[in-house]
C-alpha cells in the first residue's frame, strides 16, 4: 500500500497514457482520436513534472533578500552581511526542486498544441472534402477510388 | 573536399553547425511573410529556398571536410558549454547525412519550380515553401544536435511541417488529407514514445547531453530497469519514424498522395534522419555490448528488417499506384538497412550505412521521375505508364537507371551496397539472410520490371487516330533527376568515396559510446 502511494503519480501517468492510446486506436471519429492523442501527450507532461520533484524540495526561486545587501553603508552593511551570511547558510540547507523538466515540458506543451492545431485543421479540411469525419465512412468513400485508381473529388 | 573549406570564410565554418539550422528557420519566417496575392512572390520564395539549400550544402561540405581532416566538430549553442548548454556534435556518422539532406534539398528545390506551380494553389505557394524550409531545418537539426531533448524538438519541428506538406497534396488527390492525418497520428505517437524514453534517460542520468548520458550510463550499467525502459521507448518511437516494418503503415499513404517534390524529398531524407538517430542512440549513447541491446539488434531489428524486406516487397508487386509501389519498396529497403545494422559487425554496419546513402539517391530519382510523369500526362497508375519509353524517353531512361540500381544490377550503386550486405551476412554465417536478400532482389525485379515493361514494351495510348506525341519533362525537372540517376551509376562504378564515408561511420559506431567529454563541472 505504501508502495502504491509512493508511486501514485506514476500510476496516474500510466493510466492516462493507456487511456489516451486506447482512444487513439479504438475510436474511428477523427476528433475523438485527437482527444486521445492529447491525453496521451499530457500524460508525458505529468511524467516529466514528477521527475522534477525532489522530496521536501521548495520551488526553485532564490530568495531575493539575499541580493539586497549590495547597497547601504556603515552599520547597516555589517547587519546586511550578517543577514547574508545567515541567508547563505540557509540556502545550503534548502533543497530546491529541479526546474529543468518544467522548462522541457513547456516546449513539449507547445509541440502538443501545434500537433492538435494541425490535426484539427486536417479534420476541418476532411469534413469539407468528404462530408464526414468517421474514418470507416471515409474508407468507404475512397474504396472505389482505391480500386479503380481514379483521382478523387 | 578541403578546397571547399578554403572557399568559405572561416566564421561560416566555425558557426556552421548553428547556421545549418538557423538559416533555414529564419528564411522560413521571411518566406512565410511574403505577400501571397502577388504572383512574383512564389518566384522569390523559390529563389530564397534554393539559395538557402545551396548555402547549407556548402556548409555541410565544409563540415564534412573538417570532420574528415580534424575529427568531430563540436559547437556550443549560444556560447553555453555543454552539458549545461545545448551542444552540437557532428562526427563521421552525422556529417554525410547532413550533406545528403542538403544536396537532396538543392536538387528537389530545382525540380520544385514547375512541379509546385502544377500542384499547389497559387496563394498557398509561399507558405508551402516556408513549410518546406522548416522541415529542412528540422531534419538538419535532428542530425546535427548532440542534445537528446533537442533531438525531440527538431524531430517535431520537421514532422509537424511534414504533415502540412503531405496534406498539401489534397488539391491533386483528396486522399492526401486522410494520409496526412494518419501520418500525424502515428508520427505524434512515435515522437511521444521517443520523449518518454528521453524522460527515463534523464531520470536515470540527470543530464540531456548525449555524451554525458553515455558517460553516466557506463557507471549505471546494463541492469537498471529504467535504462532498459528508456531504450525500448526510444527504439519504438524511432521505429515509427523510420518506418520499421510493422510500424510502417503511415508511409505508403504519405508518400503516394503528397506533392511529387515532397515525396521525393521525404523518401530520400526523412527516414534516413530517423535511422541515423537509431544508430546514434543504439550505438553511441547506449552501449551496444550490453546483452539486452545486442540481443535486440540481432533478433528484433534484423528480424523486423527481414520481415519488412519480404512482406513489403510482396506488397509492392500488387500495387496499382506507381508511387505506392515505390513506397512499399522504400519499406523493404529500410529492411535492408536494418538487417545490416542488426548484424552489428563492421561489415554489416558499413553495408547498412552505404545502402542508406545509395537508397537516398535512387529513390529520390525514382520519385522525381514519377512526378514528371504526372506533370506531363497526369499518370499515377502503373497501367497508364504504357509507351512512356517513347513519349518521355529521357525521363524514362533516368527512371530505368535508378530502377535498375534499386534492383541491384551490377554497375549500379544498389549493387555495391547489396553486395556489401551479402558479404556481411556471409561473414556472419547468416546464409538464410543471403537467401532472403536474393529472393527480395528477385521480387524487386518483378515490381520494378513491371513498370519498365509497361513503359518500353507496350504501345503508347492513342488519342483518336494519332498516338500521344513525345512530350519530355522540362529541363529544370530533368536535371535533378539525371544528377541523381547518374550518381547512382557513378557510385556503382567507383564506390570508393561512398564506401569510405560508410566505413568511417561504421568506425564511429564500432567505437561504442562517445565518452571523450570533460566531466561535469557544474550540475543540473
Amino acid at each position: 500500500m505504501i508502495d502504491f502511494f509512493a508511486h501514485y503519480n506514476y500510476i496516474v501517468v500510466v493510466i492516462l497514457m493507456m487511456t489516451g492510446l486506447y482512444v487513439v486506436f479504438a475510436s474511428s471519429n477523427m476528433i475523438k482520436k485527437l482527444v486521445g492523442l492529447s491525453l496521451f501527450q499530457t500524460s508525458v507532461f505529468l511524467l516529466y513534472i514528477t521527475l522534477g520533484k525532489v522530496t521536501g524540495g521548495k520551488p526553485p526561486i532564490v530568495d531575493p533578500s539575499e541580493f539586497k545587501n549590495d547597497h547601504g553603508g556603515g552599520h547597516e552593511v555589517a547587519q546586511a552581511t550578517h543577514e547574508a551570511a545567515t541567508a547563505a547558510h540557509d540556502t545550503a540547507q534548502v533543497i530546491y526542486s529541479n526546474p529543468l523538466p518544467h522548462v522541457l515540458i513547456l516546449t513539449a506543451i507547445v509541440v502538443g498544441v501545434a500537433t492538435l492545431a494541425i490535426g484539427l485543421a486536417l479534420v476541418v479540411r476532411t469534413r469539407e472534402t468528404y462530408g464526414t469525419i468517421e474514418e470507416d465512412e471515409i474508407d468507404g468513400l475512397d474504396y472505389c477510388t482505391n480500386l479503380e485508381g481514379h483521382t478523387g473529388s | 573536399m578541403s578546397s571547399i573549406s578554403h572557399i568559405l570564410p572561416s566564421w561560416v565554418l566555425t558557426h556552421g553547425p548553428a547556421l545549418l539550422v538557423v538559416l533555414p528557420l529564419l528564411m522560413a519566417v521571411l518566406v512565410a511573410l511574403l505577400p501571397s496575392k502577388n504572383t512574383g512572390a512564389e518566384k522569390i520564395a523559390w529563389m530564397a529556398v534554393l539559395s538557402t539549400a545551396i548555402i547549407c550544402a556548402f556548409i555541410a561540405f565544409g563540415i564534412l571536410g573538417q570532420v574528415v581532416s580534424h575529427g568531430p566538430v563540436k559547437y556550443a549553442m549560444g556560447g553555453w558549454e555543454p552539458p549545461i548548454g545545448i551542444g552540437y556534435y557532428i562526427d563521421a556518422l552525422s556529417a554525410p547525412i547532413l550533406l545528403l539532406i542538403t544536396l537532396i534539398a538543392v536538387l528537389c528545390t530545382l525540380y520544385a519550380l514547375p512541379s509546385v506551380v502544377a500542384e499547389i494553389e497559387p496563394k498557398k505557394r509561399s507558405p508551402f515553401y516556408a513549410a518546406f524550409l522548416v522541415s529542412f531545418a528540422g531534419l538538419l537539426g535532428m542530425v546535427a544536435t548532440g542534445d537528446a531533448f533537442n533531438v525531440f524538438v527538431f524531430l517535431e519541428v520537421s514532422s509537424l511541417s511534414t504533415y502540412v506538406l503531405v496534406a498539401m497534396g489534397a488539391s491533386r488527390d483528396r486522399r492526401a488529407l486522410t494520409s496526412a492525418y494518419k501520418y500525424l497520428m502515428m508520427g505524434s505517437i512515435g515522437a511521444t514514445f521517443f520523449v518518454i524514453g528521453i524522460g527515463f534517460l534523464y531520470m536515470q542520468t540527470g543530464t540531456l547531453n548525449m555524451m554525458d548520458i553515455a558517460r553516466i550510463l557506463q557507471d549505471v550499467g546494463p541492469d537498471s530497469r529504467v535504462v532498459k525502459l528508456a531504450f525500448v521507448f526510444i527504439v519504438v518511437g524511432l521505429g515509427l519514424k523510420l518506418a520499421m516494418f510493422p510500424l510502417h503503415t503511415w508511409l505508403p499513404g504519405a508518400y503516394a498522395y503528397a506533392p511529387s517534390f515532397v515525396t521525393a524529398f521525404l523518401a530520400a531524407t526523412a527516414t534516413k534522419a530517423a535511422l541515423y538517430l537509431l544508430l546514434r542512440f543504439g550505438f553511441t549513447v547506449f552501449d551496444p555490448s550490453w546483452t539486452f541491446i545486442s540481443k535486440f539488434f540481432m533478433y528484433l531489428l534484423a528480424g523486423a528488417g527481414i520481415l519488412g524486406m519480404l512482406i513489403a516487397s510482396l506488397q509492392a508487386i500488387f500495387q496499382n499506384d506507381i508511387r505506392r509501389v515505390l513506397a512499399f519498396s522504400s519499406v523493404a529497403q529500410v529492411g535492408y538497412m536494418l538487417l545490416g545494422i542488426g548484424m552489428t559487425t563492421t561489415l554489416g554496419l558499413t553495408a547498412g550505412y552505404l545502402h542508406m546513402l545509395n537508397h537516398a539517391m535512387m529513390k529520390g530519382a525514382l520519385f522525381l521521375a514519377v512526378g514528371a510523369f504526372w506533370y506531363r500526362f497526369g499518370i499515377t497508375q502503373v497501367s497508364d505508364m504504357r509507351g512512356l519509353g517513347k513519349t518521355m524517353p529521357l525521363t524514362m531512361a533516368g527512371f530505368t537507371i535508378a530502377g535498375l540500381s534499386l534492383i541491384g544490377v551490377p554497375g549500379t550503386a544498389g549493387f555495391v551496397s547489396k553486395l556489401a550486405l551479402v558479404r556481411a551476412a556471409a561473414e556472419n554465417g547468416w546464409w538464410w539472410a543471403v537467401g532472403v536478400i536474393v529472393v527480395t532482389s528477385i521480387l524487386a525485379i518483378i515490381y520494378i520490371g513491371r513498370l519498365i515493361e509497361q513503359a518500353y514494351f507496350q504501345p503508347a495510348p492513342k488519342q483518336g487516330a494519332a498516338t500521344v506525341a513525345k512530350n519530355e519533362a522540362p529541363m529544370i525537372m530533368l536535371i535533378p533527376l539525371w544528377i541523381l540517376a547518374l550518381s547512382a551509376l557513378v557510385f556503382g562504378i567507383d564506390a570508393e568515396w561512398t564506401t569510405g564515408l560508410a566505413e568511417a561511420a561504421a568506425h564511429v559506431l564500432e567505437g561504442g559510446p562517445i565518452l571523450n567529454t570533460p566531466p561535469l563541472s557544474g550540475g543540473h
